[in-house]
């Protein structure tokens, strides 16, 4: 993605908000995320018109409405498809598309896989607070099997699925996963993911405190484990970077090396409990965007691509010329 | 001596090159100046089953297709004996001479039913069921019955070209078998090369060798076999310019030249055809600024289900490109959300809906006009939308541009209704002209200055200015939950009833806007007692029909519906006018067209003729059903069931 910052003059963040009245419940992991959307943006300096924030149906839905940019809040599990869409008609258009774990790991699950055999060069961030808050509280796909969360009346017997491993295998070229209670790390995640070239997937760790009584901010955070020695709590969650893990395919031509990289992801995204990663987990900048993919095809899709096409001449007639096409259907021999 | 009036059928198992003959044979007659209407007939399977394609040829304008077959061309006994009963006294027969000691029950893709319908029709006439027999039987009955042996031709074709492969090359069969009718008609060999030339022009070692084959049976036949009864030649046509065409293509045309820059389409027959041709074209002629020279395209997605389909094509729609998906009834039962989401956000959006047979996987290959109703209704809620309705291809093409135009004009979803018969019938059409293709693109803006923008203003006419994603100082919202002017989501019970007011004021506009011609036609004699209504493919048929009746000094009148929603309900009184007897003529059991123009003209529609066994109507079903009621004979309903 090429913005040329100095071109434009800099916004406040508070203009990358909106004045709409949030309702998400009070001490929502939302909040976080919001605000680590807004400050990527704004970080960033996309000009508000060059951004589009698609969401699907949940409370993380909502999102798009606090944002001050184009803010798309599509069907349950659809955002995505509508997201490629657009990003197809008009490239420029930097895409970021946010949904909860049911929306994109449930009955958007379709759409998870296939976007990721495509790498369209957007954001998709999944909200993932293990249960479908907006319905109250029903076990997501995210939900590990036998939790019973104080939402559900018998404890889950689904299992559940994994995420960044989904992700790894369905091609996507950017893999992370933040917590929404650590802004400061989960926007610098979303600055990268936006200038990657290609598909990149957030997992966000949402605490959903109205429904999710076993994921809660205090269990990531330790607060049931204290360390004997200094009577402070032992956080679950580390970072990936600060353990010297490298996430970066350098040459991809060298089949151990993906090999190594794909093992690394799979074995981190196993962890849970005790030690729960996030950061970046695996960056492939070596795949082709399907972008430059339609590009092979259509010479000058870059520089015309549809939203940039005319349509007409000036007196409304269709400015196009058909006779080339039609030559195939003529019945004059030749 | 018949010339120029021709019934002609090709049949054979999928995979034979049934379809590339039909198009040999169609094309040899179009480059002659000669009008044909062909219509395919094929199984949801790739090799294997029977398939047929039936030809009428006519020096005069033709729509549709006939029962009666004059020339019968097979290589497989199984086209013979599914198809004897309809070749007419004087007809003829193509078939293998070496295939005469096959029988009925030997044949595995004759399925029980058709096996019993076939023996049933052969015992009645005290016939065996060998294709000796047959081949007996119809030479008694003054048919003319021609036996070809391919294999031994083959051989001799080796033989003079010095290369024994060719003995083996039974694949160039079809050709052959053409080849041989056209002989037969006393057709000129040339216009049957070049007809092979264009339809292996991908591969000129094949076109070359099918010329040869065919030359070598063309030759065979006028040398060792008597005249027929019919005789095809060339007409000067100078002065129309013709070209033969589907009507997938025509659809896909109609999009290039209707501005349409987007497609996404998950896989579906017979949808698919069209989105391949876009993919196969997608980079095109323009004409530039200053009648400059320069290339525009269309980008078309495969996409992983048709709710993605759907849902890219709106999120293009967004970003300001007209925009579409092609589909057929199993895709389209998964839009229908989508397309909720569409009208909720107002966002121009086409779906070309290939009708079939239904419900469920129906008839994935075969003939219908079940989803009206359903492209009418289709999605909760109550949201605008309009479903327009093609008759015959050269309308596909220019219908396309103006299904974009509403869509772009009232900002919201348009279901343009083809159907089965439609995309796959291959016509002789006036070629397509360009200047009669307008672009309309609405309240489309391209730069917005003006403080607030509001994506859902509340305006007089329900439209509200629009602005593609990406413009400045025109940030907007859209949210499938009912929203505010701005596209935030609000409850407010005011605010609601004055949303759904707009949205639906629309297609009062769309009513008082689309021009009457383009909300229906009527034909035939004005003052007529019989008013036939119908909408879609059956067009062809009826308007043959009535030219015959017309002949025998029968008065009709057709009111052809396209505009199907909103219902143009004045437009349609205006042309009923006073007939005194309403004809529903459909491709469903249902009567789905007559449920709403009872509805909407508040009249009972006195004849319904239907059919939904699959197969298109024939002029000939058409002109019996209505020459019964015309008789006053018929009875309210008449089911047609005719096909093969
Ligand atoms: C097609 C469809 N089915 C069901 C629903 C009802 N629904 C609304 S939100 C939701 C679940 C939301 O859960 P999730 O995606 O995890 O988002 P969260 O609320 O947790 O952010 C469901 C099932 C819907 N809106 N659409
Ligand atoms: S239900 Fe859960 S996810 Fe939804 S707003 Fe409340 S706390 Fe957040
Ligand atoms: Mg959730």
């Amino acid at each position: 993605m090429a913005i040329k910052i100095d071109e434009i003059k800099k916004l406040t963040l508070e203009e990358y908000k909106t004045d709409v009245h949030n309702d998400w419940c009070p001490g929502c992991g939302d909040f976080g995320i919001l605000q680590s959307v807004q400050l990527a943006l704004f970080e960033l300096g996309i000009p508000r018109h060059k951004a589009v924030v698609f969401s699907g149906i949940g409370c993380s839905g909502k999102t798009p409405h606090y944002v001050n940019v184009y803010g798309i809040h599509t069907l349950h599990g659809r955002a995505v498809p509508f997201a490629i869409g657009a990003k197809l008609a008009n490239p420029d258009l930097n895409v970021i598309v946010v949904g909860g774990d049911g929306d994109g790991l449930g009955i958007g699950v379709g759409h998870f896989v296939s976007s990721g055999r495509r790498n369209v060069n957007l954001t998709y961030i999944v909200y993932n607070n293990a249960v479908y808050g907006l319905t109250k509280g029903q076990a997501s796909p995210t939900l590990k099997l036998g939790m019973k969360t104080k939402s559900l009346p018998k404890p889950n017997i689904n299992d559940a699925v994994n995420p960044i491993a989904l992700a790894l295998v369905s091609g996507y070229t950017f893999i992370a996963r933040g917590y929404a209670y650590d802004v400061k790390h989960l926007k610098e995640i979303i600055k990268k993911a936006i200038l990657h070239k290609g598909l990149a997937f957030i997992d966000v760790l949402q605490p959903c405190p109205t429904y999710n009584d076993i994921n809660t901010k205090d269990w990531y955070s330790g607060k049931d484990r204290i360390d004997p020695v200094t009577g402070k709590p032992i956080p679950r969650i580390y970072k990936l970077e600060e353990n010297g893990y490298d996430p970066y395919v350098h040459n991809p031509d060298d089949p151990n090396e993906i090999q190594q990289k794909w093992i690394q992801v799979v074995e981190r995204s196993l962890e849970w409990g005790d030690k729960i990663p996030i950061g970046i987990f695996y960056v492939n900048e070596h795949v082709s965007s399907y972008e430059e993919r339609i590009q092979g095809t259509i010479e000058h899709y870059l520089e015309k691509p549809p939203a940039h096409q005319k349509i007409s001449l000036s007196d409304g007639r269709t400015n196009v010329k058909i006779d080339r096409l039609l030559a195939e259907f003529t019945t004059r021999v030749i | 001596m018949k010339i120029n009036q021709l019934s002609w059928m090709i049949g054979g198992p999928q995979g034979s090159g049934v379809d590339s003959g039909a198009n040999i044979f169609s094309r040899a007659c179009a480059y002659g100046g000669l009008y044909v209407f062909g219509k395919r007939e094929y199984h949801s399977n790739i090799k294997g089953e029977h398939s047929n394609y039936v030809v009428r040829v006519s020096s005069n304008l033709i729509r549709s297709h006939l029962d009666e077959i004059d020339f019968l061309v097979t290589f497989d006994p199984e086209t013979l004996f599914r198809h004897i009963h309809k070749v007419v006294p004087g007809g003829v027969i193509i078939y293998d001479v070496n295939q005469e000691n096959i029988t009925v029950d030997k044949i595995p893709t004759i399925d029980k039913q058709a096996n019993k319908r076939i023996k049933k029709f052969l015992s009645e006439k005290g016939v065996g069921y060998s294709v000796g027999d047959v081949v007996n039987y119809a030479r008694d009955n003054g048919i003319l019955v021609y036996g070809i042996p391919y294999v031994k031709l083959l051989e001799g074709l080796a033989e003079k070209l010095g290369n024994p492969q060719i003995a083996k090359m039974d694949v160039m069969i079809n050709v052959m078998a053409v080849s041989a009718s056209l002989a037969l008609l006393k057709y000129d060999f040339n216009l049957v090369k070049e007809a092979i030339k264009y339809v292996f022009k991908a591969k000129k070692k094949v076109a070359d060798l099918n010329i040869e084959s065919a030359k070598f049976v063309y030759d065979y036949v006028l040398e060792n076999f008597e005249e027929t009864n019919y005789k095809l030649q060339p007409v000067g046509r100078d002065a129309v310019d013709l070209i033969i065409i589907q009507g997938y293509q025509a659809s896909a045309l109609g999009k290039i030249a209707g501005g349409c820059r987007f497609q996404s389409y998950y896989p579906i027959t017979p949808a698919s055809d069209e989105s391949v041709y876009l993919e196969d074209n997608a980079v095109f002629d323009l004409i530039g600024e200053n009648g400059s020279e320069e290339k525009g395209s269309i980008v078309v997605v495969q996409t992983e289900d048709e709710i993605a389909a759907i849902t890219m094509a709106i999120g293009a729609g967004l970003a300001g490109v007209r925009a579409s998906t092609a589909t057929s009834g199993p895709g389209f039962s998964l839009m229908a959300e989508g397309l909720g989401w569409a009208g909720m956000n107002e966002v121009p959006v086409v779906v070309t809906l290939y009708q079939r047979g239904g419900p469920s996987t129906g008839l994935p290959t075969r003939h219908s006009q079940e989803d009206l109703l359903f492209a009418v209704y289709a999605g909760h809620g109550e949201f605008p939308r309009i479903v327009y309705a093609s008759g015959d291809i050269e309308e596909i093409f220019y219908d396309v541009a103006k299904v974009f135009n509403f869509a772009e004009k009232y900002q919201t979803p348009v279901i343009h209704l083809i159907d089965k018969a439609m995309a796959n019938s291959i016509a002789t059409v006036k070629k397509f002209d360009l200047s009669r293709v307008k672009i309309e693109r609405g309240a489309l803006v391209d730069v917005f200055s003006d403080g607030v923008y509001k994506r859902f203003k509340f305006t007089e006419t329900g439209i509200s200015p629009r602005v593609k994603l990406g413009t400045e100082n025109a940030i907007f919202w859209n949210t499938g939950d009912e929203h505010d002017e701005l596209g935030h989501i609000t409850e407010d019970h005011e605010i609601r009833t004055m949303m759904v007011d707009k949205r639906m004021r629309k297609l009062e506009i769309a009513l008082q806007e689309i021009e009457d011609e383009d909300k229906a036609i009527v034909y035939g004699d004005e003052d007529s007692d019989y008013a036939i209504i119908s909408w879609g493919s059956t067009k062809g048929a009826i308007l043959d029909a009535m030219d015959m009746l017309r002949s025998e000094g029968y008065r009709l009148k057709f009111v052809q519906v396209k505009l199907l929603h909103p219902f143009p309900k004045d437009r349609v009184l205006n042309l009923i006018g006073n007939s005194k007897f309403l004809i529903d003529i459909e491709h469903n059991k249902t009567a789905q067209f007559g449920q709403i123009v009872k509805r909407e003209i508040l009249r009972d529609i006195d004849y319904h003729v239907l059919k939904y066994n699959g197969r298109p109507m024939s002029l000939s079903e058409v002109y019996s059903a209505l020459k019964s009621i015309l008789e006053n004979k018929a009875n309210k309903i008449q089911v047609l069931n005719n096909g093969d």
